[in-house]
């Protein structure tokens, strides 16, 4: 078999995976227990924030920290608007919403490199953080809100729904010219300018797009927690997680991206439950070896191992 | 016909001007060359002329269009491309990758994938890069890097070239072949603007050379008239 | 006072250098010219210290170097000016140089090494108070030369001096390679002007491959039919 066949051959065999694996998490409700759903359920949400956050953020390597802050805004749609429209709209609002406050902060941080970027990202985001609480204590006279509840199967499936569309999204961005022009970006911005590539656009749109999923997403889960607060809806951890959980996977490529996510979600569930006392101890050892020796994230392991023995054998 | 004119332009730094009142032209099809101690602006010129820096003062126009204050890829979907000083290529990117972005994303009208890709194979061959379209260009030799950037500049169709110190850093039979290269860049129908210290390429490929010192231009001409000029030797040339 | 003998460097996994040897006595003027990527830049590395010979020997007035650290490899007074220059962009000019003089006991003496920088060359003089950074690329080149020279070397190392110097820079450098050459000082040269680097040193190994293919007097090498054909363009 050449090799044009033989990549053929590898991108049949993974559609055919995918979708059985797509099929099997259609079912899933019909034959698993309702934890099992909620824990699918969180996977799914930390897939979506870390492949949204890594489809700006990994090629461009301006890191954002305000994951959280468009995560929260979704959130807070489903809790102002929840029981007013039906769920669907709440949601595309949510992400929509997220938009157009990205395109701000986009515009506001045109200027902003390196880690003064990634600062002002955070920065912004406790921002939000204070003011929704600074509003809904003065002028709403509320500390939290209730949310319409939604049982979790339908949360299921409309997190499932988000959840191809991004994947989705961010397979067709990565191998577009749009893909390519936003790593060349991360590569140097001047040269990338100076070729037709419009820099400040690219840079703000593409925000911009990664920030709608993370709004849906919060919209949706909102539904779940059913009491939110702004340390609830805008808790920084939201900020942190996707990019661990990206560079833990391996931030190259988007199956890196779902592996970091699925794996650390449940790593995170399976140390709560067997070691509840010092999970946190133990979740933060693994980050650490883990990011000391595979730079390159799990994705990297079967560079590692490849090394290792090829070394040897040399020897 | 003047493809590039500069009027009065003038760039300061703080108190420091670093352009001082400049004013120039490029013909269609002309090479002209620009010259100058270390310091004197060359670079700061170009940024001025390609949009990474915009003018305090004075008008930059291209192909009568004015474009003073315009940015980068806008200048460059009009026709004009550049090379670096400190090359800048997209290190972790092949070299196809990195000539088919500037095919991709360099003209006013969309492209074809494909004929990108073409168009791309053909550069990189034109420039001597063939054989190699799967190294990450932070891989390259010097030389190659230098090319490879030309080969991007060019595949966004440019009809004005800048070229940054193309051949600093190369043994006297590479510069022939960047010689070379440069007169058939001129046979492709582009017009090219050049700084460099390697005199043996400036004095026998330019039709012009424009003299910098300390942001001002002190002296213009054809070739025999720079090397001659008393001036040009005190600053710059030495006896 | 230099002595390298069968060095063999890698970059990974590939051979930069294939048993080169070389030799160079007190104050001559020597050369290293070749293509790019001939190993000329690897060789200056292996002999600072920020590479590490696999095999091999190299002795600096009778001590081994080989293995020891770029710092160490300074205080036994080598110096190495890499190419483009790598000033510290956000400190002055005056402070790169006193960072220069650094290492060495030099560091009492500093005003007055200081004072012989600024005469060999004045532009950095004028320019003390400027951020590295803001100069341009020839302005950083002179720079870098003027802070290896603080440090009072018995022996420098150019990396590709003349790189995107203007010509009159070109023959003040060259002319004060020979001026300190009159003060002491041994020269070991990496450029690709080989004509120019030819022109001014004493001796040169011409390096292809990452092996010595010739070796001798400079002048006797300008005569050399390889030479004038593969590196002179003629």
């Amino acid at each position: 078999m050449n090799r044009v066949t033989r990549a053929n051959t590898k991108k049949i065999l993974y559609s055919v995976l995918l979708s059985f694996l797509f099929m099997l998490m259609v079912i899933m409700p019909l034959y698993v227990s309702p934890y099992t759903i909620i824990l699918l359920n969180s996977i799914f949400m930390y897939i979506v924030l870390t492949v949204s956050w890594a489809l700006f953020s990994g090629p461009t390597h301006y890191l954002s920290l305000a994951s959280a802050a468009f995560f929260g805004i979704g959130i807070y749609s489903s809790a102002i608007l929840g029981d007013q429209l039906p769920l669907l709209l709440v949601i595309g609002l949510g992400g929509f919403i997220s938009f157009l406050l990205a395109l701000l902060v986009g515009l506001s941080s045109l200027r902003l490199r390196g880690m003064y970027f990634t600062i002002f990202t955070f920065g912004l985001s406790e921002l939000i953080r204070h003011s929704v609480q600074w509003w809904e204590v003065n002028k709403t006279g509320t500390v939290g809100r209730w949310v319409i509840g939604v049982d979790h199967t339908t949360v299921y499936y409309i997190m499932l729904a988000i959840l191809l569309i991004t994947l989705v999204a961010a397979y067709i961005l990565k191998h577009s010219k749009y893909g390519l022009a936003l790593l060349s970006i991360g590569e140097s911005e001047e040269a990338a300018d100076h070729i037709g590539i419009n820099v400040n656009a690219m840079k703000i749109i593409t925000f911009a797009i990664s920030t709608f999923f993370m709004g849906a997403t919060g919209a949706i889960m909102a539904t779940r927690w059913t009491y939110i607060d702004p340390s609830i809806a805008f808790n920084p951890l939201f900020s942190f997680m996707p990019v661990l959980m990206a560079i833990f996977g391996g931030i190259g490529h988007i199956f890196g991206q779902i592996l970091g996510a699925s794996v650390l979600t449940l790593l995170a569930d399976v140390l709560l439950t067997k070691f509840p006392y010092y999970y946190m101890l133990l979740y933060g050892m693994i980050l650490v070896i883990v990011v000391l020796f595979l730079p390159k994230g799990l994705t990297g392991l079967k560079e590692e191992v490849k090394k290792w023995w090829g070394g040897r054998a040399v020897k | 016909m003047r493809i590039l004119e500069g009027e009065g332009v003038r760039k300061n730094f703080g108190g420091l001007a670093a352009i001082a009142e400049v004013t120039f032209h490029i013909k269609h099809r002309e090479i002209l060359g620009l010259i100058g101690p270390n310091g004197a602006g060359k670079t700061t010129l170009f940024n001025l002329i390609s949009g990474s820096l915009v003018p305090t003062s004075g008008t930059i126009k291209f192909k009568g269009e004015n474009i003073t204050g315009m940015k980068p890829h806008q200048i460059c979907k009009r026709g004009m491309a550049r090379t670096f000083q400190l090359v800048k290529l997209f290190g972790n990117m092949t070299v196809l990758e990195n000539t088919l972005l500037g095919s991709l994303f360099g003209t006013l009208t969309g492209m074809r994938q494909s004929t990108a890709l073409k168009e791309s194979l053909e550069l990189l061959e034109f420039v001597g890069l063939s054989g190699i379209n799967g190294v990450l260009a932070k891989d390259l030799t010097i030389v190659n890097q230098k090319r490879l950037e030309v080969a991007r500049a060019l595949a966004t169709k440019p009809e004005l070239l800048l070229l940054d110190e193309f051949m600093a850093g190369l043994t006297p039979t590479e510069v022939s072949l960047a010689i070379e290269l440069i007169k058939k860049i001129r046979n492709r129908g582009i017009t090219v603007f050049m700084i460099e210290h390697v005199m043996k390429a400036m004095m026998s490929v330019s039709d012009r050379i424009i003299a910098l010192h300390y942001g001002e231009k002190i002296a213009e001409g054809i070739p025999e008239e720079i090397a001659t000029n008393p001036k040009v030797i005190e600053i710059y040339l030495g006896v | 006072m230099l002595e390298v003998n069968k060095i063999n460097t890698f970059h990974g996994k590939v051979r930069a250098l294939w048993d080169i040897s070389l030799r160079i006595a007190e104050k001559e003027i020597v050369s290293l010219v070749g293509g790019n990527g001939a190993g000329k830049t690897t060789m200056l590395y292996t002999i600072s210290g920020i590479l590490h010979p696999a095999s091999g020997t190299m002795e600096f007035f009778g001590n081994r170097i080989d293995g020891r650290s770029p710092h160490q490899i300074v205080k036994m007074g080598i110096c190495f000016v890499q190419e483009g220059g790598k000033p510290f962009p956000d400190m002055t000019v005056r402070e790169n140089l006193e960072m220069g003089a650094y290492i060495r006991e030099t560091w009492k003496k500093k005003e007055e090494m200081l004072d012989q920088v600024y005469k060999t060359f004045p532009l950095l003089k004028q320019r003390a108070g400027q951020l590295a950074r803001t100069l341009s690329g020839g302005e950083r080149q002179m720079l870098a030369m003027g802070r290896g020279l603080m440090s009072r070397p018995r022996l420098c190392m150019f990396d590709e001096p003349s790189y995107g110097l203007a010509p009159l820079l070109v023959k003040i450098f060259f002319t004060s390679i020979k001026t300190l050459r009159e003060q002491g000082m041994t020269i070991l040269l990496v450029e690709q002007n080989v004509r120019q680097a030819l022109e001014i040193s004493d001796r040169a190994y011409v390096l292809e491959n990452g092996q010595v293919v010739l070796e001798g007097k400079s002048g006797e090498l300008l005569q050399n039919d390889h030479v004038k054909k593969a590196y002179l363009g003629l």
